[in-house]
């Protein structure tokens, strides 16, 4: 019978045809030629009725079993081209880790911008709010109603900035801050922070700027004591620098505060042992405080009898500089990038 | 104020180790901020306080000395030395004076060698003959400069004695902060040092011994103040013969660990008590006075300086005086400018016999402004202009005499002159001890804010029984100025308390009413978002100056000063305006920073300064943005390297901004600006102008000096951000039933803008059309000439049914339509 001889040529042609096919989509192809609707063995398959009746059971039996035959073939290849798809992707020769990385592009918070953070998030957590106040300020503002009358020997710690109006200038501290609160919020309590920038007439040295932050803080209310301040202090100082640190408060003048203290904290590079940075003393000056002076809370709105207050003011630049050892002030208003980019 | 323990001993006893004292002062107000040991690194057993017994000249050198020197060894040794000061010795058959020997081995420093080294001192042979050791230098003992001579000690020091016992000593730098003006003196650190160690003061009232003879003071000389006001207390002391020459070893020793240098014995007798009481004296040539008064009896007038008067100061400048200054004259004029420099006419010179010696007090504040106006800041001005207690004047007057008499010879005229308007009150504060623990908040006991408070020199009247409701009456010493109300007294008692014993207290868990700052709170979040969009957050000096605003319009009209604020006193020219718009800002930075970096990505979110008629400015916030050089970090893998920040990259940044504060009436119009180019747009949120945005004009650029690449630039106002920041973001509807997206090409004018087409499609297509993206603008060939294609992606979805395709073919021959109606746009085919 030719038509059995017809198979076993399909089979070895479709055979070695499946040997060459090496992915899934020749394997496709390959399935139409010869399973498909109008495959070779489909053909194959209606070939039944043209012959004649005795050679009908084996061929048709034949056909049946070249079919099933291709059919394992097939999934047998198909086993193959997936086992060979694998271990190539699972090849590592070429991979190097060490090659750099895409960096998607990212800015950073400047320096003194994440520091008044910190120093916001910790105040927030205790109350306190966050107050604005001008930077071209008055005389009366800046100095007169914070008990520093014109001609006072007081005056000689602010060097200060004029502007060509007489009576105003660029505020030297955030402490005119302190009398726009009060005057908005008198007789209410108040705890506020006054975060800003001042402007102080002195050399741009590695040490000091003509431009700098400050946060005031001002609490007013009718039971305020000096044990409250150190208190705010202490809390707000171990949450910024760590638990274990040590305060140190020392008398000091301020003329809006009295008494005034200066807050020293154990130095953070040598402990306490005494080093370049705290100048051998050991402490590092984080900032001054005091209670507000009756004359000033008078000024502001608050009769000194009935209620008391205390105030801090700090520098977030000088604190920034104790914590990530920084030397020079002047990168931070130079805004070198060089500078920027590393916090 | 440099304070010598030796010198601060002589007041009050001192029972603590100095690191202890120097705490403990530092704690009270006190701030020692240096404390340093003279004589700390001579050794003990090689220099010594020797005699000089005997002094030859060298055989081989004129200019040489051999002196014997006695120091306690077994016999003297012969040293050779140049110091001119032993030459009077030259042969001398009684033994010569005492002197700082250093045997050989010492550590001495090199007095020749300009960098002041140490170094070992060797024996040595100098033309022929061995020198056994050295007679010391001031300079080469660290004391001070001085190398003309050799140190001449006193005629009782004792030879043998270690160097560092007798000369050695600990000298406290300390800050005194103004209301501690009273500390500018060692008897006002000893008060201090007594209130807080509790340890006896003993401060000696002069002993002056005037002579006995027929006149006094009054009769040679008239004081008469005429401005008491500024003038509160006069005195004039007569001093006759005064033997001008160097003072005592001690004094001189004294002011150089002070850190004043000794010149004469007059002069450094009113710096001694300057420096031992905190009271400024002035000395005048007296028979200079008589002879200014034509020989008659010279009187000395206190008052301001009169219209267009000038005076010779004794640093030899002439000075203009204003009326507002004080001034010491005689009826001749001026003679001194009170508190601040004495005049040059009556000037204590080496031939001086008589002396006027000047003790008063002048008004602080007046004080000081002339001090300032005249630039003529000295010790005597830095401590009028803190206050003199009137009560000062005498004391000080009478030690000066004193030393006057004992170490210039000076016969002392009985009776001062001492003139008075306006005696000192006596304040008396009361208050009770509960208002003081109220305020600081620790349980002092009262009778121990009683003691500290007497131990300070207040006299305190204490209603009895002594409780926390008592009250006190606390009469204020005289020489304080400085307490006048109960929160001084409260100080008082903090400061000798301490602070370290006051408790630590959280504050009341109760809150004042809370209130947002949203202007914050907005501007916290733009910082964020830009800083994830990649950008640099920065902080520049809003001061600048004119010139650079200038640049800003480079065409126009030069900017008007009246329009900034300005500073009277700027430090550089650079720094001397107030800006106007943060552009300025921006662009010196980037100009600062192209240096480091090609490629700059940066904001700021800051105030501008517009001046009120006030005085005062309004601060308008800004956000301002730039950007500079590649889109991207040139890095390896990077697809789009080389390829520069456009305007889209700008306007990217900003979509955001209003996408992400929900902002969805913002438009980019079309508008020119002086400080861009061609391409700028003015930012609007409906009627209102919030912002513009573009590529910087080229010569703005040049005349920042910054390279060719283009600049983007923005400036948006704030309080439009934060109004939006306020408002809660509001849900947009999702769809649950599947969207149909379709292209759409038109032809339109090539000038109509892309905008105005797409709110246009919006409009014509809703509400079903949902989203309308374009993806293509393109001119050229098929495109008639005048007109562009745009081609959009429309997205077409209900809210209520699955769209099919002939709603959307209906709704594009609408959208068609009315975009050829309203725009004369044509479907590209
Ligand atoms: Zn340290």
């Amino acid at each position: 019978m030719d038509e059995l001889n017809d198979l076993a040529r399909l089979e070895r042609e479709a055979l070695s045809a499946l040997q060459t096919a090496t992915e899934q989509a020749s394997l496709d192809a390959w399935f139409g030629r010869y399973l498909g609707r109008k495959g070779a063995v489909t053909l194959a398959v209606r070939r039944v009725g043209s012959l004649p009746k005795e050679d009908r059971p084996a061929y048709g039996q034949a056909v049946n079993q070249l079919r099933k035959r291709l059919e394992a073939a097939l999934a047998q290849q198909g086993e193959t081209i997936k086992e060979a798809a694998l271990a190539a992707e699972m090849e590592t020769g070429a991979f190097d880790p060490t090659l750099p990385g895409r960096l998607p592009n990212v800015g950073r918070v400047h320096l003194s911008n994440r520091t008044l953070r910190e120093i916001y998030d910790i105040f927030r957590q205790l109350g306190f709010q966050i107050y604005d106040a001008p930077e071209v300020e008055s005389d009366e503002y800046n100095f007169e109603l914070l008990n520093i009358p014109a001609g006072h020997p007081a005056r000689d710690m602010w060097d200060t900035f004029y502007t060509t109006t007489p009576g105003y200038l660029l505020r030297t501290q955030t402490s005119p801050g302190q009398i726009w609160a009060m005057r908005e919020y008198a007789p209410e309590p108040i705890r506020v922070i006054l975060p800003g920038k001042c402007y102080r007439y002195e050399q741009v040295t590695a040490r000091s700027e003509m431009m700098f932050h400050q946060v005031e803080g001002l609490v007013v209310g009718e039971n305020i004591t000096m044990a409250d301040l150190k208190g705010t202090i202490v809390a707000f100082v171990r949450q910024m620098f760590g638990q274990e640190r040590k305060l140190r408060f020392r008398f000091s003048h301020f003329p809006f505060t009295e008494p005034s203290v200066e807050v020293d904290m154990d130095c953070i590079l040598c402990g306490g042992k005494g080093c370049r940075v705290c100048k051998y003393t050991g402490w590092l000056e984080i900032m001054g405080a005091g209670m507000v002076h009756p004359t000033v809370l008078r000024n502001a709105g608050y009769d000194p009898e009935h209620y008391s207050g205390f105030a801090f003011g700090m520098g977030p630049e000088r604190i920034a500089m104790m914590k990530h050892g920084i030397d020079d002030i002047r990168y931070f208003f130079s805004n070198d990038v060089r500078f920027l980019s590393q916090f | 104020m440099k304070v010598p323990l030796s010198w601060l001993k002589d007041y009050v006893d001192i029972d603590l180790p100095v690191h202890q004292l120097a705490e403990k002062m530092t704690l009270a107000g006190l701030e020692v901020t240096k404390t340093e040991h003279v004589g700390e690194w001579w050794d003990r057993e090689k220099i010594l306080v020797g005699q000089v017994l005997q002094v030859e000249r060298h055989p081989n050198a004129d200019r040489l000395l051999l002196a014997d020197v006695a120091y306690g060894g077994e016999a003297p040794l012969r040293v050779v030395t140049g110091a001119p000061n032993l030459l009077p010795y030259l042969g001398a058959p009684e033994p010569g004076p005492k002197v700082v020997f250093a045997l050989v081995g010492a550590v001495l420093i090199d007095g020749y060698d300009p960098a002041r080294k140490r170094k070992k001192l060797k024996a040595s042979k100098i033309r022929g003959i061995p020198s056994m050791g050295m007679v010391c230098s001031e300079r080469e003992l660290g004391l001070s400069d001085e190398h003309s001579g050799i140190i001449i000690l006193p005629e009782d020091a004792p030879v043998g004695m270690p160097l560092v016992d007798y000369l050695g000593d600990t000298v406290f730098d300390i800050d005194i902060t103004p209301n501690m003006a009273r500390c500018l003196s060692m008897t006002g650190v000893a008060r201090e040092v007594h209130a807080l160690l509790e340890t006896p003061l003993h401060i000696q009232w002069p002993k002056v011994k005037p002579a006995s003879l027929s006149y006094t003071a009054g009769d040679k000389v008239n004081v008469v103040i005429e401005d008491s006001d500024l003038c509160q207390r006069y005195t004039a002391t007569l001093l006759e013969n005064v033997q001008i020459g160097p003072s005592p070893f001690w004094m001189a020793r004294r002011l150089s660990l002070a850190g004043m240098r000794p010149i004469n014995n007059v002069v450094d007798i009113t710096n001694y008590v300057m420096l031992e009481w905190g009271q400024p004296l002035h000395a005048f040539d007296y028979d200079k006075l008589v002879a200014r008064a034509g020989g008659g009896k010279p009187t000395i007038i206190v008052r301001r300086a009169r219209p267009g008067e000038t005076m010779r100061t004794l640093d030899g400048v002439d000075r203009e005086l204003t009326e507002d200054m004080l001034l010491i004259c005689d009826i001749a004029g001026p003679i001194a400018i009170a508190g601040v420099m004495g005049g040059e006419e009556t000037e204590v010179m080496p031939g001086t016999a008589n002396i006027l010696l000047e003790s008063a007090t002048f008004e602080y504040i007046n004080n000081r402004q002339t001090a300032q106006a005249l630039r003529l800041p000295s010790e005597a001005s830095y401590r009028f202009s803190r206050g003199i207690p009137a009560g000062m004047v005498v004391p000080a007057a009478q030690r000066a005499a004193e030393l006057m008499a004992t170490s210039a010879g000076a016969t002392v005229v009985p009776a001062m002159v001492d003139t008075y308007p306006v005696p000192q009150e006596t304040r008396v504060v009361e208050v009770t001890p509960q208002r003081i623990q109220k305020l600081l908040g620790a349980d002092i006991p009262p009778e121990k804010m009683v003691a500290i408070l007497q131990r300070l020199d207040f006299s305190v009247e204490a209603e009895k029984p002594l409780i926390a409701n008592s009250l006190l009456r606390c009469t204020v010493p005289w020489h304080r100025l400085d307490v006048s109300i109960p929160a001084d007294i409260v100080e008082e008692v903090a400061r000798v308390w301490g602070a370290d014993r006051l408790p630590e207290r959280l504050l009341p868990t109760t809150l004042p009413p809370q209130r947002h700052n949203w202007v914050l709170e907005a501007e916290e979040f733009l910082r964020d978002l830009l800083v994830g969009a990649g950008l640099q957050d920065i902080i520049p000096y809003p001061l600048t100056s004119l010139e650079h605003c200038s640049r800003l319009h480079p065409d126009g009209p030069a900017p008007d000063p009246a329009d900034y604020v300005r500073i009277a006193n700027p430090l550089t020219p650079e720094r001397s305006v107030m800006r106007h718009t943060l552009l300025v800002s921006l662009l010196e930075t980037v100009q600062y920073n192209l240096r480091y970096s090609e490629r700059l990505a940066m904001f700021e979110i800051g105030r501008i300064y517009l001046p009120l008629p006030s005085g005062r400015a309004e601060e308008p916030h800004r956000l301002g943005i730039i950007m500079v050089g590649p889109r991207q970090v040139p890095a390896m893998g990077v697809d789009d390297a080389g390829k520069l920040f456009t305007f889209a990259d700008l306007k990217g940044v900003l979509e955001l901004i209003f996408r992400r504060l929900g902002m969805q009436d913002v438009i980019f119009l079309p508008t020119s600006h002086p400080t861009f180019g061609p391409q700028v747009t003015a930012i609007r949120q409906g009627k209102r102008e919030i912002g513009v945005a573009g590529v910087l004009h080229p010569l703005v650029r040049e005349a920042f000096g910054l390279s060719q690449l283009p600049v983007l630039l923005a400036e948006l106002e704030i309080p439009p951000l934060v109004e939006a920041y306020q408002k809660p973001l509001q849900l947009r509807p999702i769809s649950t039933f599947p969207p149909i997206v379709e292209d759409l090409a038109l032809v339109v004018a090539a000038n109509l803008l892309a905008g105005d087409v797409k709110a246009a499609l919006r409009k014509a297509g809703a509400p079903l059309l949902r989203e309308v993206e374009l993806f293509d603008v393109y001119q050229g060939e098929g495109i008639p000439p005048g007109k562009k294609s745009l081609a959009f992606h429309l997205t077409f979805q209900s809210m209520e049914r699955t769209l099919k395709d002939k709603d959307t073919a209906k709704l594009r021959q609408k959208i068609l339509r009315q975009l050829k109606k309203s725009l004369g746009a044509e479907l590209r085919r």
